[in-house]
């Protein structure tokens, strides 16, 4: 407890890649979730040791087929209802993932456990400039009430600049 | 054994081999006879007669090739597969490791009943949309033995455990006879199984909201539909841990044993008499949970239930190294009231535990297909733990 400011957590994390498991990289994390106030993100301070593997070529190769869609992609349910992802929206499904770790962040308190349900919607929309956007609505499931939430999601993308969340 | 393809060149060498047909104390067995040159002679030759039929061949500058190199391992498969097959008659083509609609597992459970002696599919009630609540009973014999109940599916969205639920009941009618413990525990006890006890919702999730969980019932005075199932029994009912507001996913519903697919289950346990033990089917989280949840203070028989739970976690790692965290509701997940375990301990049914299955969040409710099986096998043995130490209690 902190007194004034709210409670604080110390973690000790191991994070794996999940496409690449083996190899994993330990994280310390403080977590501080404000006193009172629900509508405020914690405040989270994170140190990573170690390295996970490189993808820059899967982000090419990726970033490269987007952008030469003649129509914009648009998808839905993924995965489907019997848990399948069709392997060239892997990456979409992956990019949701991030995103709705940025959603989930910005929404928890002590009392509540995220997971990202399924993607019920996304829509790719052209831009002018060299980003990818994709927006999507993402199903959140909360443990704790156990509700299933839409929640919609911009989200940017870029191979060296990475994913970048903005809400609507 | 082994058969040759011989391909002769011309008539001289069709002559060699009509010559090496009539030499019975080989015992050739010609497939297809020497006759013209442009056609293939197939022989099987006794083991004992290779060698000198290949060197006879080959002095004469006969052409011959391998058909089957052992006739033996060809007769040894066929036959193998042949048992396979009629076993995958028997067992119907339906594929255990698939999601299937509410039909298909209710044709399914026919296919059980009719095959095997010891397994009865009966009506506990209906549901609100008046569709048949279906048991399968598994009865060696006795009157009223002392019986275990095992549900899934109470919560539509939570696909794996119809699914596993189905898998399992194959398993338990296709083990007895052969599996010793299996066979020990029906040849003592009785099994109840109910793999959909949410059909409406079950449905719904198909035609409409794959993430569907409650009930379908019409809450009077709202627009929302549906009652959380499993915060409708009598225990702790309507206390912290579920909502009273019939829009939210948790609602308890007006009044305990409100929905139909509750009150015919308490109905058929209490009618029956005597249960001794109590499981249900949820995902996801990978957790095996004991009472309570409806309040956080440790049951009677915490120190059992604490033991038992974890030699159960312990068999399902066993097989695939899946972990799950073994504890009392409260402690485990969170509080929740009116819950199906809590009423079962309560009403004098110690044995009562919650499993939670696979995933942990990956892929959450959306289990692809592919991990049914593993997670059924895993689920099985944890089941089975805790069905031997039931019976072990119960003699």
């Amino acid at each position: 407890d902190i007194d004034d400011a709210g409670h604080k957590y110390c973690l000790e994390l191991e994070l794996e890649d999940v496409l690449d498991k083996g190899r994993t990289v330990l994280c310390a994390a403080e977590v501080l979730y404000p006193l009172g106030s629900t509508s405020t993100a914690p405040e989270v301070q994170v140190t990573a040791q170690g390295e996970l593997r490189s993808t820059e070529e899967a982000d090419k190769e990726f970033y490269n087929r987007i952008r030469s869609l003649e129509k914009e992609l648009v998808a839905e349910n993924i995965p489907d209802s019997h848990g399948n992802v069709p392997p060239e929206l892997e990456p979409i499904h992956l990019l949701a993932w991030a995103a709705s770790g940025y959603v989930i962040w910005q929404n928890s308190t002590e009392n509540t456990k995220f997971h990202l349900a399924q993607v019920q919607h996304v829509k790719q929309v052209k831009r002018s400039d060299e980003d990818l956007q994709f927006d999507y609505v993402l199903l959140l499931h909360e443990m704790v009430s156990q509700e299933v939430i839409p929640w919609e999601v911009t989200v940017l993308w870029h191979p060296q600049r990475g994913a970048r969340v903005s809400r609507d | 054994h082994q058969v040759l393809r011989i391909k002769t060149k011309n008539e001289e060498e069709v002559k060699q081999l009509q010559l090496l047909e009539s030499l019975e104390h080989l015992e050739l067995d010609f497939w297809i006879n020497p006759s013209a040159p442009a056609l293939p002679v197939d022989v099987r030759i006794p083991a004992v007669s290779v060698q000198s039929v290949k060197a006879f061949l080959e002095s004469q500058g006969i052409e011959y090739s391998i058909l089957i190199e052992d006739l033996q391992d060809v007769l040894d498969k066929e036959k193998q597969d042949m048992a396979e097959s009629a076993q995958r008659q028997r067992s119907s083509s339906f594929d255990f490791g698939a999601y299937h609609t509410l039909e298909d597992i209710n044709i399914e459970l026919d296919h059980l009943a009719s095959e095997y002696s010891f397994v009865e599919k009966i009506q506990i009630g209906e549901s609100y949309e008046k569709r048949p609540l279906y048991v399968l009973k598994f009865s060696t014999g006795g009157s009223n033995r002392p019986a275990i109940w095992l549900d899934a599916g109470i919560h539509s969205r939570e696909w794996v455990t119809q699914a596993s639920a189905l898998w399992i009941a194959n398993k338990i009618a296709s083990d007895y006879g052969t599996d010793a413990s299996i066979t020990s525990l029906l040849d003592k006890m009785d099994l109840f199984l109910l793999p959909v006890a949410n059909p409406d919702g079950f449905v719904y999730t198909h035609t409409s909201n794959r993430m569907w969980r409650k009930t379908r019932s019409k809450i009077p005075g709202s627009v929302c539909i549906g009652v959380d199932p499993n915060r409708n029994w009598d225990a702790g009912f309507g206390g912290p841990g579920a909502s009273d507001k019939p829009c939210s996913d948790s609602y308890h519903g007006p009044s305990a044993n409100s929905e139909v697919e509750v009150k015919s289950v308490v109905d058929f346990i209490k009618n029956h008499g005597n249960f001794k033990a109590f499981l249900t089917l949820h995902s996801y989280s990978q957790l095996l949970m004991y009472p309570y949840g409806y309040k956080c203070t440790r049951p009677d028989d915490y120190a059992e239930l604490e033991s038992l739970g974890r030699a159960a976690a312990s068999s399902i790692r066993s097989l695939y190294g899946t972990t799950f965290q073994v504890g009392t509701i409260c402690k485990t997940i969170y509080q929740a009231s009116g819950g199906s375990i809590d009423w079962s301990y309560d009403n004098g049914i110690k044995y009562s535990f919650a499993f939670e299955l696979r995933d942990t969040g990956r892929y959450g409710f959306l289990l692809p297909a592919n991990q049914i099986i593993p997670a059924a096998k895993e689920t099985w043995l944890g089941l089975k733990k805790i069905m031997e130490h039931v019976q072990a209690k119960s003699s």
